[in-house]
């Protein structure tokens, strides 16, 4: 067992750093307190190609792995968890399941400007009514000649308005199973732009500020047959296979946030003096960062393992990551939650201040403690393997 | 249009310097990067490429680990990668550095060679006005901008205080100062793709028509007596001047002091 980085892998890091500190960095302040989407962000995350790292170079991607793309969100969120989850909900939940489930067609028309980051996506799935519980859906699709017509709402939609390419789930008929009725659901591609599809609430929200979250509005919106996307009924199945991969995207966000707030409080702490020394002398703040850094590492190779055995899942469908991803994801993102609770509290007074950044940090983690699946359904995902 | 890019790979400065006891550079404690006005150079050359279509080929001199630089200069966008490395090259000052690049140089077909103006290890400035003359060609130092139109380049070549418009046909020289641009980020499929490239490695017997007298530490005419790091500078002089007339003749008084006016 090698726990080293390839080369590949540690120069991509790099790059990843240097852009992160350099472009990124400057404006996370700014842009959380504003709630401003960075678009020349995005910009120049797709300009280097940050938007398409794990596609194939034929498909517009950068033909890299899924570790260079964790790697990605990880070194984006150590300085803002807004890019971060901008790369993520772009990559995992709108490019990869058009990469996997997508036609030919599909991959050449929407996967390809995606990849090379000329549009951005997003993915719907949660409705008012349906989270986690993917029955609830109320958003139904009704095929008329050629198009199918979608009336409902999602709601919480990350990149909302910001997006070109949504993945749609609807609800398509019922199906019977074990003499119960249960709901058929497809998934869709939808342009922005499409006659009957606008938006609703913006939300204003805790952490992640600068993310365009918002509610998607469809009004018998009508969009072309070949958009469905995968076959008809199978939405639920591509729902769960696209949360499986976005919840490594997420658990990378969560490592992230933890790192960048503990290399912020590293550095104050050495700093700080009370007492006539330095906070980093009183064997509390040692303890507590020793503490920190070991959930930190433990973090890193729980999320490393499962971007590892998704790639291997790309070589070998018969394998799943799906635990793998939801331990991850349980994991980083309490170590998050707990890692910036703490800096927060080393920081003192200022720690409660905008300007220190830890505060934006502890707001930031919370979300993905909650978003693509809580850590309640984490639980869920690894019991219910536990106890197949 | 073929270019060649000259690299070096040096200590990054930025978290100080480090000495072995013996003086000399301590350059496995130090991170290792690019040279930044060489990185201007590449850039330059990609833009060029981007421009008007040209194949860029990076070399460097150095031990087998520069073959890192040539890397993230692959990453960047370069097309082929040159690494001159040999233990009998070890040592070279900045003559035998040129005249070894020089003869590497003579094996590869080009219009237009760039260099950085200086190297942040050396600053010395001497490397590329060298090659040009080994290879007798013309050279343009501290460039500030490139244009290329047929077979001549149009440079503005940066003085403190004005710039010189300087034309020259091709094959020359360049030397980048790194303020002519900012250089682009690698792209992650750039490095994937630079970590299986192949590097083409020279060593001494391939160098062209190079003297043994010229190349090393015995070809070298400069000694180094004493290496140190920058003098920290004290906490300076405070002056509380009365009014802004009696500031202007403090500060005045000290530059006629100091022989700076």
């Amino acid at each position: 067992m090698d726990f080293s980085l390839s080369k590949e892998h540690e120069m991509a890091r790099q790059l990843f750093k240097d852009f992160a500190e350099k472009e990124v960095k400057p404006l996370a302040q700014e842009i959380d307190e504003a709630h401003r989407f960075p678009r020349e962000t995005v910009d120049k995350l797709a300009k280097y190609g940050f938007l398409g790292i794990p596609v194939a170079k034929e498909f517009g991607g950068q033909g890299c792995d899924v570790l260079t793309y964790a790697m990605c969100v990880e070194e984006m969120s150590k300085v803002c968890g807004t890019t971060g989850v901008i790369v993520s909900a772009h990559t995992s939940l709108c490019l990869d399941p058009i990469m996997t489930f997508g036609t030919p067609e599909q991959k050449e028309k929407f996967a390809k400007p995606l990849a090379k980051g000329e549009k951005l996506g997003a993915f719907g799935l949660t409705e008012p009514g349906a989270g986690t519980d993917a029955q609830g859906q109320q958003t139904k699709a009704v095929l008329d000649g050629d198009e199918w017509v979608l009336n409902g709402s999602k709601c919480f939609i990350t990149n909302g308005k910001e997006a070109d390419v949504y993945v749609i789930f609807a609800v398509t008929g019922k199906i019977e199973k074990r003499g119960k009725f249960m709901k058929e659901i497809s998934a869709f591609i939808v342009e922005k732009g499409t006659p009957g599809f606008t938006f609703g609430t913006k939300e204003n929200k805790m952490g992640i500020c600068a993310s365009s979250t918002y509610e998607l509005i469809f009004t018998d919106c009508r969009i072309p047959k070949e958009n469905l996307l995968g076959q008809q009924g199978k939405g639920f199945n591509i729902a769960m296979h696209t949360l499986d991969g976005g919840r490594i995207g997420i658990a990378a966000q969560a490592l992230g946030i933890a790192e960048g707030a503990l290399e912020t409080t590293i550095a104050y702490v050495k700093e700080r003096k009370q007492f006539g020394k330095t906070i980093a002398q009183q064997q509390n703040t040692q303890f507590q960062l020793a503490d920190m850094a070991t959930k930190v590492e433990a973090a890193k190779l729980l999320v490393y393992k499962a971007a590892a055995k998704k790639d291997e899942y790309t070589k070998n469908p018969k394998i799943s990551y799906s635990v793998e991803a939801a331990m991850a994801k349980l994991y980083a993102a309490e170590v998050a939650m707990e890692v910036t609770t703490k800096c927060v509290q080393l920081h003192g007074g200022y720690g409660y201040i905008k300007e220190y950044g830890v505060e934006r940090m502890m707001r930031d983690a919370k979300i993905t403690e909650i978003y693509e699946g809580t850590s309640e359904v984490q639980r869920m995902v690894i019991s219910a393997n536990l106890l197949k | 249009m073929k270019i060649i890019v000259c690299i070096k790979q040096v200590p990054d400065t930025k978290g100080g310097v480090k000495f072995n006891p013996d003086g000399t550079l301590d350059r496995g404690a130090m991170l290792a990067i690019m040279n930044p006005d060489d990185k201007a150079g590449l850039e330059a050359a990609l833009r060029l490429k981007d421009q008007y279509g040209a194949e860029v080929t990076v070399l460097t001199m150095g031990l087998p680990k520069a073959a890192d630089a040539l890397r993230e200069a692959l990453a960047m966008g370069a097309d082929k990668a040159v690494l001159v490395t040999d233990r009998v090259l070890g040592g070279a000052d900045t003559w035998a550095t040129s005249t070894t690049i020089a003869g590497a140089i003579r094996n590869l077909d080009y219009d237009l060679i760039i260099t950085g103006r200086q190297a942040i290890d050396g600053d010395t400035a001497q490397v590329g006005p060298q090659i040009a003359e080994h290879l007798q060609i013309p050279v343009i130092s501290y460039a500030q901008e490139i244009k290329v139109d047929g077979n001549k380049v149009t440079v503005k070549r940066m003085y403190d205080d004005r710039y010189h418009m300087v034309e020259a046909q091709m094959p020359c020289l360049i030397t980048a100062l790194s303020e002519l641009n900012e250089p682009r980020y690698m792209t992650p499929g750039g490095i994937f793709d630079a970590c299986k490239a192949e590097i083409t490695t020279w060593g001494r017997a391939d160098l062209k028509d190079v003297d043994d007298s010229n190349i090393g530490l015995a070809g070298s005419p400069t000694k180094i007596a004493r290496a140190s790091d920058k003098v920290r500078k004290g906490a300076g002089e405070k002056f509380v001047p009365e009014s802004p007339a009696d500031a202007v003749d403090i500060i005045v008084g000290k530059l006629k002091e100091k022989h700076v006016i």
